[in-house]
Order: C-alpha cells, then structure tokens, then sequence
C-alpha cells in the first residue's frame, strides 16, 4: 500500500490545490484570503511530515528513549505560521480598508467601478 | 579584516533594530531623522565591506556564535556586497530627497510609516546577506509585508487594491519559494547555501531536485516581475507614495534577482541548474517578451509614473537576457545592469515624484509646457532618460554595451538587433515627455506651478550625475558587476 503509506503527501497535494484553486477564481478577497491560508498550511504539513522518523518520539530528552523525530522542521514552520498569520492580518486590514474605500469586497465589481485601472 | 566581518551584519541589524523605535517616535523630523541616519550608516558599512570583499575574500559570520551550517550564517561575497551598495546607496539619497514629499503624501503617523521604510529595506538587504535558505524566505516575507503596507499609504484609493493584489501574487510567490526549500531540505537535510552547494552535487539527480529548483525560479519571478509574472508591478509602483515608488524601482526587484541568480549558480550548481530544466531558453523567452511588451505598454501610458513602472518590466527583461545566456560575460552584464538601473530609474521616479508633488498630478496631460515652469526637474529626467535609452557616455550605455557584447561574444546576433529595437522603443517613451513637457505651450487654464526648492533638486542631480559618473569611469560598477558574477560561478563550469 505504498499510496496510503504517503497519506500525508497527498493531502498537501489536494490542500495546496483547493488554496491556490480558490485563490485564483474567487473574486470575494476574504475568499482570496482562505485560500491563501489553505495553501500555505498545505506546505506547513508538507516540511511537518518530512521531519517525522518513523518510530521516534517527540523530540524531548529523556531516559529510556533512543529514536527522536526531527524537531527542525517544526521550529521552520512555527517561524512560517507567524508569517502566514502576518499576511492574513495585512490582507484583512486591506480588506476592510478597500470595503470603507469602494462598498465593496468583490474584484469583479471593484473593476466595473475603476474601468480605467488595468492598462 | 576581522572587525568588517563583525560590522557586517549590522548593515541588516541597524534598520531592523531602528524600525521598531521609530514607530514609537512622535512627529514628523525624528522619524526622518532616524531612517536617514541608519540608512547612512548602513552606507558606510556596505561600502567598507564591498572594499573588504572586491579581491575575491568571503566574509563569513556566524549567528550567535553557533558554527555553520548548523546556525545562521551571514555569507557574503561581492554579489551581496555589491547588491547591498546600490540599496544603501539608493536609500540614503532619496530620503533627504523624499521627505517634504512624504510630508504631502502622509501627513499623519508617519512614526509608523518610516518604521515600515526601515523594516522593508531591512528585509532587503536580510535577503541579500544572509547564507541560510529559509533565512532567505523570511526575510522576503518581511520585506514584503512592509512593502504591501507602504504601497497602500498612497493617496488614490486604487493603492489598497494595488496592495491587496500585490500581497496575493506576493505570497503565492513566496510560498513557492518555501515550497521548493522543503525540497532542498528533505534532499539534503540542510539549509545553509554553502553546505547546500556542496551536498547537492553528490545527491542522486532525482525529480524532486528538479521540482525544487522550478518551484524556487517561478517563485521568485513573481517577485522579480518577470513578464508574464509582472501584473502586481505597475498598479503598485503607480499609486504607492512617490519616495516607495523610487525605492521600489531602484530595489526590490534588484534583490529577488539577486537571490535567483545565488540560487540558480551557487546553491545548484549551473552544470545542473541549466540543463535539469530548460531554463536558459525559459528566461530567454521570458526576457524578450518583457522587454517588448513592457516598452510596448509604456509607450501606450498616459500616466507618467505607470509609463516608468511598465519600463522597469522591460529592464528586467534586459537583466534576465543576460542570464539567459549561460556566460560569464551574460551574468556580468546582468549584474551590471541592475546596478545601473538602479541608479537611472531612482533618478527618474524621483523627478516624477518632483512633478507628482509639485504639479499634482502625473498624468502626461496635464505636464503640458511644463518643462519652462519646472526646467531643473524636467532636465534631470531627460537626462536620466538618456541613461535608460544607452547613449553615450552614461551608465545605461555601458550596461547595454556590456549587454551587446555577451551576445555577440554568444554568437547571437538577432539578439543585438532586438536589444536595439527596445532601445528605439525606451528613445520613442522617453522622447514623448520630453516633447510634451518642453514643446508644447501649457495651456492657459492650467494652474501656475513651481520649481521644486534647491534641497530636493540636488538628490535627484546627485544621481543624475551617478549616471553619467559611471557612464565614465566603471571601475566600480564593472569591476563590481564582474567580481560579483565570479563569485557566484566560483570558478565551476558552465555548460
């Protein structure tokens, strides 16, 4: 069963897929912003799982124990889940600021209102 | 030599450590004050280490005292050196220049503002110093955000929507960067460049090496604004505050440059790099049509400031053309180039920003006859548009001359013919403000403006005149430019 056995793996493919998915087609920026948190959080899992040895224990030294995971990989992404909560605060700050600004949080209907603006 | 290696990381630290104090500082002078002073001082220390490094040396400092490649390891040599210059360098001439300007465009908080000035130039030069792979992406992320905030101070509200669509290409950008680092270290288990450099090549080639080097230079040609990645560039560098534009240009896409010519050269090796993929004909394709969709839009624009930004996509263009051609004399052109662009879109977007500020609009409309009301500022950017063509004797020239040569040295003629085409195309933009601020008479209803005070013209002259100092004498910028591509080919073989 080595399909199941990279279990992990396909569910950052699908998670990485659905964020980026909805990134690109929402014209809801809130939407937007999801997706962007789901394709980021596909990628925490992504470097989690490299980090796992199979059969080791949680990274804290102690008696009796021989085999450790990686513990790397999860300070890497305590690091990455601070700058992905950051982005999702200045994407949320520009969200509100673009709904006092134009009435409205839809790119589509934001683009109907600044013909002029793709040139 | 010891004491540089121990200044150096200073050069990130100093703007990074003023940030925060400078959101606490009240007013409007100390602010300035500050960002200035630690970007001057930052100077320094960039020019002291570029000296220390222009023979070949690699300073190496290790983050608190943990040895690489276990801790954080400031590697630099003449690349960093040299790209850390030309920000500092930039940075510390446009903000003498900037500040009545910001004062009209951000009267309010500007504590805040300059503290996000200092926290994005501080990623920059983060990203162009440090020897540590996710370093790299934090740092990216940090300049980033910064920049996302500061682009959305501008006065239009078109600015927020700028921002917002610059943050969604941005982190998408970002996001693959750090995608392809997950690679790097599950391949390797290690995430120093150095160590990286040496592990790599006796990796077994697999599929993931490739995934990971695609994801790392798609990833940073979103931030490059390599065409057809370029959306976010010209909305952002229109409707963000006319000092952010200028630094922007002068910088931001220098750097994302930078950090894929380290990745494409020195963390992969090039044996590598260009034959895994096929990137050499990729960004070959990718630097021709930037170069003739962005000077094909900038001469459509009506907005001065958006007729610049859609210019820099075609300079990036000429920048990755000499990538594209896998020579050493290529990568020295295209280190060249950045610097010398730098230089020259600094001095134009900080004439445009003179106009912007005191004309009050940039729309090329209303600068009718205005080179007779303004002939100091109008000069300078005809000047410095002299530069972005390639006439003689300004650095823009001996970058394309450099340019024109790698090419020819290739045996690609054609290439030389299309460099000469989009060079007509940069003559025909640069030549349309020029006719219609100085040839034709300002209408009568028009408001009355005035030239900018003497304090502001002299920045902008001072690299007017760096433009045509290194059209001149290059012992810098090619003595830079070449050391620097050295450094990163580090005497492997190029295939």
């Amino acid at each position: 069963m080595t399909v199941l056995s990279f279990f992990n793996y396909w569910a950052v493919i699908v998670l990485m897929m659905i964020g980026y998915y909805c990134m690109i087609v929402r014209g809801n920026m809130i939407k937007k912003i999801i997706g962007l948190g789901i394709f980021q959080t596909s990628v925490f899992i992504l470097f989690i799982s490299a980090g796992k040895v199979i059969g080791g224990a949680t990274p804290v030294l102690r008696e009796g124990v021989d085999v450790y995971s990686n513990p790397l990989p999860h300070v890497l992404i305590l690091t990455a889940i601070v700058v992905g909560i950051a982005t999702t605060a200045v994407g949320l700050a520009l969200t509100v600021r673009i709904r006092e600004a134009y009435g409205s949080i839809d790119d589509d209907a934001i683009d109907a209102v600044e013909g002029d603006d793709r040139a | 030599m010891s004491s540089i290696t121990e200044l150096m990381p200073f050069i990130v630290l100093i703007p990074l450590i003023a940030g925060p104090i400078c959101a606490l500082l009240p007013g409007r002078a100390l602010p300035w004050l500050l960002t200035t002073v630690s970007m001057a001082t930052a100077f320094v220390l960039s020019a002291m280490t570029l000296a220390a490094v222009f023979d070949g040396v690699t300073l190496s400092y290790a983050f608190g005292n943990w040895a690489p490649p276990v801790g954080i390891e400031y590697r630099v040599d003449a690349a960093n050196a040299f790209v850390a210059l030309l920000i500092t360098g930039v940075a510390s001439v446009l903000l003498p220049w900037g500040r009545p300007i910001v004062d009209a465009e951000v009267p309010e908080r500007q504590g805040s503002f300059y503290a996000l000035l200092l926290i994005a130039l501080a990623g920059l030069l983060g990203i162009t110093l440090t020897g540590d792979v996710f370093n790299v992406f934090v740092f990216l992320e940090i300049s980033s955000l910064a920049t996302y905030g500061l682009i959305a101070h501008g006065r239009d509200r078109r600015a927020l929507l700028a921002a917002f669509r610059y943050l969604i290409m941005g982190t998408v950008g970002a996001t693959f960067l750090l995608i392809g680092i997950a690679f790097l270290y599950i391949l390797t288990g290690t995430l120093n460049m150095a160590d990286l450099a040496t592990r790599l090549p006796s990796t077994e080639a697999s599929r993931a090496m490739q995934v990971a080097l695609g994801f790392i230079v798609v990833g940073l040609a979103i931030k490059l604004a390599l065409f057809p990645l370029h959306h976010w560039l010209p909305n952002a560098y229109t409707y963000a505050p006319s000092l952010i534009s200028a630094l922007l240009a002068a910088t931001a896409t220098k750097v994302a440059l930078y950090v894929m010519l380290r990745f494409i050269y020195d963390v992969f090796e090039p044996g590598y790099s260009f034959t895994a993929l096929p990137l050499s004909a990729a960004l070959m394709v990718m630097a021709l049509g930037g170069m003739f969709a962005g000077s094909w839009l900038a001469m459509m624009q009506t907005n001065l400031k958006r007729m610049l930004a859609y210019s820099s996509v075609a300079q990036v263009g000429y920048m990755v053309l000499g990538v594209s051609l896998v020579t050493l004399a290529g990568l020295t052109a295209a280190f060249l180039h950045l610097f010398n662009h730098g230089l020259m879109k600094a001095a134009l977007f900080a004439s445009a920003g003179l106009v912007a500020w005191r004309c009050g609009s940039v729309r090329l409309e209303d600068m009718r006859g205005i080179g007779r009301e303004m002939p100091w500022t109008l000069t300078a950017f005809a000047l410095a548009g002299v530069s972005l063509i390639g006439i003689p004797p300004t650095a823009g020239f001996i970058s394309k001359w450099y340019l024109i040569s790698a090419a020819m040295e290739d045996g690609q003629i054609w290439l030389v013919v299309l460099i000469l085409i989009t060079s007509l195309m940069a003559l025909v933009y640069i030549a349309r403000v020029v006719e219609i601020a100085w040839l034709q008479p300002r209408p009568d209803d028009a408001p009355a403006v005035q030239e900018a005070h003497w304090t502001l013209l002299v920045p902008v002259w001072l690299l007017v005149a760096a433009n045509f100092w290194f059209g001149i004498d290059t012992r810098l910028t090619v003595g830079g430019a070449s050391m620097a591509a050295e450094a990163l080919v580090g005497g492997r073989l190029l295939p």
